[in-house]
């Protein structure tokens, strides 16, 4: 398997050589966050794009088709038109909260970038809690959707902002235990120590069945994080017109936007790291020319592939099932998700402790 | 029919008995008015349980109403006129406690009359801004434009409503009611909304997501078509009635074809009668492919409506071959049909009813037979039988809930009598059945059309009517069934070319009136089902 930390060591090492050590890491954050910048942008592109194409197959249409190739620069001439746009100044406003929103959301789907496994050695950070620092920074989010729609002083961004409030946080538990399921698995919080522990097998099959039971409640709590349907109350176009966002124009509505798309990313991001291996190519025991055949593939192409394979699912989700109910949703989770995800987490231990899994 | 008669004579001497066009018309005073109104409706003979609609009436030197009744077990009609010769204080006593949906219709009538309803808890104006002055529909109403100038404010808002009582010494007292209360947190669903299907306006009062009153703001389409059509000669006329109900525009020429021609004599031949009911079906299977479309995009599965819209271009293709439109057909005319039908109507047809049993089982299988579509449907926005009758939901939204309410098998006209077709009933009626009731009434009418399309007979298509059409003295009343209820349409004639009056009567209006009731105690998602599953239409309801 190649390790790409070579590139990244030998950036550092020539920035060391003539730079004292503050100033080399100081530059090296700028690098990243430039390069996090445009891949989160290039990302949000492609996935604009992506939805709507898969969208269009679903619904017997073609899609995007007229600007560039396949439609291919449609995305890039919403997000220029979305870039140019007014700002619309309301008023009757919190005008701080208003603007403030929209950045908490974005910054916490960013900040969640930090430690996914893009590739062998291509971590911005990997540190000894990193799957946990993700679950508490992508819970930032509901907090910038409750701002927007209280701060929009709108009785349906008020509504909508709180449906997401108890939406999030509740999907939230069923996310962490089925995280916590398989950290259990792996033995680490670590990023790259999950990644490395699944080097022979990944989880999903390693880990019996309840670790298909925590794929399965992991997809359904992740696309209600995401606010997508059939769990998108929040916004629920028919009811709320545009839920929280209602009185978001131009960027500011843009970075909701956008955020949706990455969150999309990161929640099949977080899913293919956690069950299917992450970077990790499929490696089966006893394979061996297979496995190496597998190991040319660059893991960046493994993570990312695996990453918008999992949307696919979440897209399919949204344009073939109808809207869930507040209560419907609310009971979803707490009468069923949530305890089968505890007696989940038993019967992972259990597995673990006779040494049942693979 | 004679029973009507003999009973009332029984009971109210007073009252006259008269045939107007075939139905049996009492004409009563005021003050005995309630009385005959709780007999009609609670007799075990009469039990005219549904009131068809309210027609109020200018005859200069009366204003009145005529009460349209049908009793529901054996589907005989009988009509009440009303009248009273105060012009300056017009009051009647209301029948809302008898019949709920007489609360919408009485509040049109005094919208448009100024006639005060004694009784009825809720006498606003319908259509008209609160501040409009006069009462268009009278025969004295001042049309200076001056009068009601066009504002540029904001519409002023009705937050109370006036209420007359009658005091036990027989005084009426005005009382002021306000329609919210003073803590109630009011979401405006609507006018511009997605999911009230037109300019439509839902005041909500809601108890964080539970719905605790709605009060229906309607009027923002109304465009006067009853007024108008005073203005204009009868083959004029026709032309609205494309505009009200835009899917039902067959049915709906249908309705006032039928009436002027038997107001003024005319036979169609047997052609024309054929294509209009093959017209009418495919409408009504293009109507409810687009309400399937709709309702469940309304309930956040867009994918369907894809689905539909594919079936319904299918039929808005056939239409606009043989009508030139895909909308707004203004096909049937006084005496038969606009043009005769496209060379390949037939080949059309049968294609389409190839396609349409593959097409159902996949909604089926997409959709009604999803868990979280059924969640959301089953047990949501449920109407007894009694309360459908007494709120007048009628068409498939009626049947839903038991209702046998089908005008093709309760008032037979054009060549349904012939017709092998089934009238869809279910008993559950709540939004599903609702649902499903149009899913079947597609498969009904695609026997109706595969019994017609190789059965269209030779002859002409529009017999000869006189350039000016006038119509005797008198007035008539005709109904048919629309895609989303009993649609019906009663004219007065005073023997010239222009309808004296000309009332419609929409199915939207009773549809939207009775969705507060449907909510109250629902969730906010429920009110998107539940005005969805109705499936009414607003220019139709305003009209």
């Amino acid at each position: 398997m190649q390790d790409l930390s070579f590139i990244t060591d030998w950036i550092h090492n020539t920035l060391l050589s003539f730079l004292p050590g503050w100033a080399t890491v100081t530059v090296e954050c700028l690098f990243i966050g430039v390069g996090l910048l445009l891949v989160y942008a290039l990302l949000a592109l492609f996935y604009i794009y992506y939805e709507r194409k898969v969208c269009a197959a679903f619904q017997c249409r073609l899609g995007p088709n007229r600007v560039g190739p396949w439609g291919l620069l449609q995305s890039f001439a919403d997000m220029f038109k979305m870039l140019i746009k007014e700002l619309i100044d309301l008023k009757h406003i919190d005008r701080f909260l208003f603007a403030l929103a929209p950045y908490l959301v974005i910054i916490a789907s960013m900040m969640a970038f930090a430690v996914l496994p893009w590739g062998n050695g291509l971590q911005i950070v990997d540190f000894n809690i990193g799957i946990f620092f993700l679950i508490a920074v992508s819970s930032i989010g509901v907090l910038g959707i409750l701002l927007a729609g209280w701060s929009s002083n709108n009785k349906f961004t008020l509504i909508g902002s709180l449906r997401s409030g108890a939406q999030m946080v509740s999907y939230e538990i069923s996310i962490g235990l089925t995280v916590v399921t398989m950290v259990c698995l792996s033995g680490t919080m670590s990023v790259g120590g999950i990644v490395a522990e699944q080097s022979d097998l990944w989880f999903i099959f390693k880990g019996h069945v309840p670790a298909l039971i925590a794929f399965v409640i992991y997809m359904i709590a992740g696309t209600a994080e995401t606010n997508r349907g059939p769990f998108d109350l929040p916004e629920a176009e028919s009811e709320l017109t545009a839920g929280y966002h209602t009185e978001y124009s131009g960027m500011h509505f843009g970075f909701f936007y956008l955020a949706e798309y990455l969150n999309l990313f990161i929640v099949s991001g977080v899913a293919s790291l956690l069950f299917l291996g992450g970077w990790m190519p499929l490696h089966i025991p006893g394979w061996e020319a297979f496995n190496n055949i597998m190991n040319y593939i660059p893991s960046v192409v493994w993570f990312i592939g695996k990453a918008i394979f999992l949307s696919f699912i979440i897209i399919w989700f949204k344009w073939t099932f109808p809207r869930l109910r507040i209560d419907q949703l609310l009971a979803l989770e707490w009468k069923y998700l949530m305890p089968i995800s505890l007696v989940n987490l038993v019967l992972m231990v259990l597995i673990i402790t006779f040494g049942w899994h693979f | 029919m004679a029973t009507i008669t003999e009973k009332i004579g029984k009971l109210f001497p007073q009252a006259t008995v008269a045939t107007v066009d075939g139905v049996p018309q009492v004409s009563i005073d005021d003050k005995d008015w309630h009385a005959l109104a709780e007999a009609l409706r609670h007799d075990a003979d009469l039990d005219m349980d549904f009131l068809v609609t309210i027609v109020g009436m200018d005859w200069t030197e009366t204003l009145g109403c005529i009460y349209y009744l049908e009793s529901t077990k054996n589907h005989l009609l009988c009509s009440v006129k009303v009248t009273t010769t105060d012009r300056e204080n017009p009051m009647l006593h209301s029948v809302a406690d008898i019949w709920h949906v007489a609360e919408i219709y009485e509040r049109e009538v005094y919208d448009f009359f100024g006639i005060i309803f004694i009784g009825n808890p809720d006498m606003r104006r319908l259509f008209l801004s609160i501040d409009w002055k006069g009462y268009p529909l009278r025969k004295d109403y001042d049309e200076d434009p001056a009068l009601n100038p066009i504002s540029i404010e904001s519409e002023r808002q009705s937050d109370t409503t006036d209420t007359y009582v009658e005091l036990p010494d027989g005084k009426i007292e005005k009382k002021t009611v306000e329609i919210f209360g003073k803590d109630d947190f009011v979401v405006n669903i609507g006018p511009q909304h997605p999911a009230t299907h037109g300019v439509l306006r839902f005041r909500t009062a809601v108890d964080g997501e539970t719905i605790k009153k709605i009060d229906v703001y309607m009027g923002y389409i109304h465009r006067g078509v009853e007024k108008l059509c005073e203005k204009l000669n009868y083959p004029q006329t026709l032309h609205y009635f494309d505009r009200l109900d835009y899917f039902s525009g067959h049915n709906y020429h249908h309705c006032v074809c039928n009436l002027i021609e038997r107001a003024a004599g005319i036979e169609i031949s047997r052609r024309a009668k054929v294509i209009r009911v093959m017209m009418d079906e495919l409408g009504r299977i293009a109507s409810h492919c687009l309400f399937m479309g709709t309702f469940c995009m309304d309930l956040g599965a867009t994918t369907m409506l894809f689905y539909t819209l594919r079936v319904r271009e299918q039929i808005l293709d056939i239409m606009d071959k043989t009508c030139g439109a895909r909308m707004s057909f203004n096909y049937e005319c006084i005496g038969g049909l606009m043009a005769d039908i496209a060379p390949d109507f037939r080949e059309d047809v049968k294609a389409l009813l190839a396609i349409l049993p593959a097409n159902l089982k996949e909604y089926d299988k997409i959709f009604t037979g999803n868990v979280i579509a059924k969640n959301r449907m089953e047990g949501v926005g449920y109407i007894s039988k009694e309360d459908a009758v007494a709120y007048g939901v009628t068409g498939p939204s009626g049947r839903a809930s038991g209702w046998a309410c089908d005008v093709r098998k309760t008032h037979p006209y054009s060549i349904y009598p012939e017709l092998d077709f089934e009238q869809v009933t279910a008993t559950e009626g709540d939004s599903m059945a609702r649902f499903k009731v149009r899913m079947r009434e597609i498969e009904e009418s695609a026997k109706i059309l595969a019994q017609l399309v190789d059965n269209i007979p030779e002859g002409e298509y529009c017999v000869k009517v006189p350039k000016v059409l006038k119509l005797p003295v008198g007035s008539w009343f005709e109904m048919v069934e629309g895609c989303r209820g009993t649609f019906a349409v009663y004219l007065e004639s005073d023997g010239s070319t222009k309808p004296y009056r000309l009332k419609i009567v929409p199915p939207c209006l009773p549809l939207a009136a009775a969705v507060d009731y449907m909510t109250s105690g629902q969730k906010i998602a429920d009110l998107i089902t539940i005005g969805g599953s109705l499936d009414y239409i607003v220019p139709d309801m305003d009209r």
